[in-house]
């Protein structure tokens, strides 16, 4: 086979090296790493100006100390009832919404008919109450459950108006961590002779377990550093002591970190600031095991 | 009928009727003929299909012979998938979806009300278009459909081996069946999903159009298969692809969609016979315009 050479006029049409770049390309890639750059230069000066201002108490006088009112009292203070107060509401905020959510996604996702009035209705309502202000949660614990139940100012209550804040969250997430799941695999789940809830069990929810993991995690890191609803429901009286039951008495380190700055005197900031570091480092491993469960299931796929 | 050379001479000679173009049916001398009496494990009986209102599908009228593989051929949009996938109660994930005639599966109407759609399909397996092994290890793939179907076994190990073999996947999957089966590639993948078809130990296995995604290596080695697992199981698959029909199937139906005077496709059985006489001798002049290439 002979080959032809190119005539040099339509060589020097067809140039292959490369172009001057094209503005709107640099321009658009610039703008996006500026953004980029503004919000994490926001959280990295947050965190170094919290580091900074809390840096002498940040010790273990946080954990092994209760909080105290006393300016004369303040080199022995620390915030341990706050931290334990925390663990448990928390704990018990995951306990009743992340099962509760949940199984009302899946029910909405796989169970229920769309088409029906009442369903849409029932999705439109939980889309809702994701934007309510949390302080309206606050005054729903106070009058129905801390007064019309009985409950008190108790951890119960607290984990119950948390859990609802942040019940929507679950729900939405979980709902489109299901919907992501291909519907090639039901087909082929329900074409070997499965019923609806062993597809649900065995493939839809295991594949859907990253995007459940993520939203679940983050609601509750939300919850975690919700302050206006628990300042309804008691937490902001002075504990000194940690809970010892769903029953009793409890506070938070928002709502310890507010009582802090509310004080007149410096060193009650510093320890307000270190409280604050303190909580951010909580939901930063709370949202580092969310990415870690993300990966290690997204891993499998 | 040859071509005689036209004589110069012979003015009136009629002009030569050219041959039509048919179909080779290849070296399909291992597959014996089937009877001309059916052996019926499913009987179609003057059915219909809609989707809501929209008739998608009317007129079919089929046995499928037991293990005899048949084909549903046409064109595309002519209900064969539809017609497919009411064998094994599918069609009920469709909203809207609703079966008017009878459809007998050893002499049971499959839509009576009190027939549990999951028992026919522990009975009735099928393979997908698009391979869709389930995000899980090879082992847990086969091994998925005994245990949803309540099987205790302490051999699951055996169950697993056996279904790979026969599904011709065994040699390349033995050391490492604990990896993800979205590892394989596109050929071995749907050879996996026809393992955890068998697996179930199903009578009857539908195939739709089980090839179409696949590259031609693949597709001769799935269509092996069919002839293997026919020995076994009965088979109805559907497919695009007239010679594999022809290579692979005992007896086919062609399938073509009419446009009513709405603008409408409904699809509607034209023939239904031994793939020999449809490829060589087909009674309706629609079937032979399909097989010929005329259309679709």
């Amino acid at each position: 086979m002979t080959t032809t050479t190119v005539p040099a006029r339509a060589a020097a049409s067809v140039s292959l090296r490369k172009q001057r770049t094209r503005p709107a390309d640099l321009a658009f890639k610039l703008a996006l790493q500026a953004c980029l750059l503004i919000a994490f230069a926001f959280l990295v000066s947050l965190i170094v100006f919290a580091v900074y201002q809390g840096w002498p108490r940040l010790d273990s006088r946080l954990w092994t100390d209760m909080p105290t009112s006393r300016i004369s009292r303040i080199d022995t203070a620390g915030v341990q009832s706050a931290i334990f107060g925390t663990i448990w509401v928390i704990t018990a905020t995951a306990a009743i919404c992340l099962p509760t959510g949940i199984a009302a996604a899946v029910y909405l996702e796989e169970y229920a008919d769309n088409t029906r009035w009442y369903n849409r209705l029932l999705e439109l309502n939980i889309q809702n109450l994701a934007g309510v202000p949390s302080i309206v949660y606050g005054i729903l614990g106070l009058g129905v459950i801390a007064r019309g139940f009985g409950l008190g100012f108790t951890v119960i209550t607290a984990a119950i108006t948390l859990a609802l804040l942040v019940l929507p969250i679950v729900i939405i997430s979980t709902r489109e961590a299901i919907r992501a799941v291909p519907n090639s695999i039901r087909q082929g789940s329900y074409a070997l002779g499965a019923t609806k809830w062993q597809t649900t069990r065995r493939q839809v929810l295991p594949a859907a377990i990253p995007g459940m993991a993520t939203g679940s995690i983050l609601a509750l890191s939300r919850a975690i550093g919700e302050a206006a609803p628990l300042l309804l429901l008691g937490a902001s009286t002075t504990i000194l002591f940690n809970p010892d039951g769903l029953d009793s008495s409890y506070t938070t380190l928002p709502i310890q970190i507010f009582n802090l700055i509310k004080q007149p005197s410096e060193e009650f900031h510093q320890l307000a600031w270190a409280a604050i570091v303190l909580l951010l480092g909580i939901v930063l491993i709370m949202n580092s095991a969310a990415i870690f469960i993300r990966n290690k299931f997204q891993k499998r796929i | 009928m040859a071509n005689a050379p036209i004589n110069p001479t012979d003015v009136g000679t009629p002009p030569v009727e050219q041959p039509v173009n048919k179909v080779t049916i290849g070296d399909v001398s291992d597959r014996r003929e089937p009877p001309a009496e059916i052996d019926a494990v499913i009987e179609v009986e003057d059915v219909s299909v809609y989707y809501g209102a929209y008739e998608a599908v009317r007129g079919v009228n089929l046995q499928i012979g037991y293990n005899e593989i048949t084909a549903l051929i046409g064109p595309s949009g002519c209900g064969k998938s539809t017609v497919l996938r009411c064998f094994n109660r599918m069609n009920d994930l469709v909203v809207g979806a609703r079966v008017k005639g009878r459809i007998t599966y050893h002499g049971n109407d499959l839509y009576r009300a009190d027939i549990d759609p999951i028992e026919v399909r522990r009975r009735i397996g099928m393979v997908f278009q698009k391979p869709n092994p389930f995000p899980k290890s090879i082992y847990d793939n086969i091994a998925y459909g005994p245990r949803v179907n309540g099987l205790k076994t302490k051999n699951m190990d055996d169950l697993v081996e056996q279904a790979l073999t026969r599904a011709a996947l065994w040699d390349e999957v033995k050391d490492k069946l604990k990896e993800s089966a979205l590892a394989l590639s596109g050929g071995q993948q749907q050879r996996l999903c026809i393992a955890r078809t068998i697996a179930v130990q199903p009578e009857v296995i539908l195939m739709d159009e089980p090839c179409s995604a696949l590259d031609p290596i693949a597709t001769a080695r799935i269509e092996d298969l069919m002839h293997e697992l026919a020995r076994d199981f009965t088979i109805i698959i559907v497919t695009h692809n007239m010679q594999q029909a022809a290579r692979v199937s005992d007896r086919t139906a062609f399938f073509t969609a009419e446009v009513d005077d709405k603008g409408e496709r409904h699809g509607r059985l034209v023939e239904f016979d031994r793939t020999s006489q449809i490829f060589t001798n087909p009674n309706d002049k629609r079937t032979e315009d399909y097989i010929t290439g005329r259309f679709g």
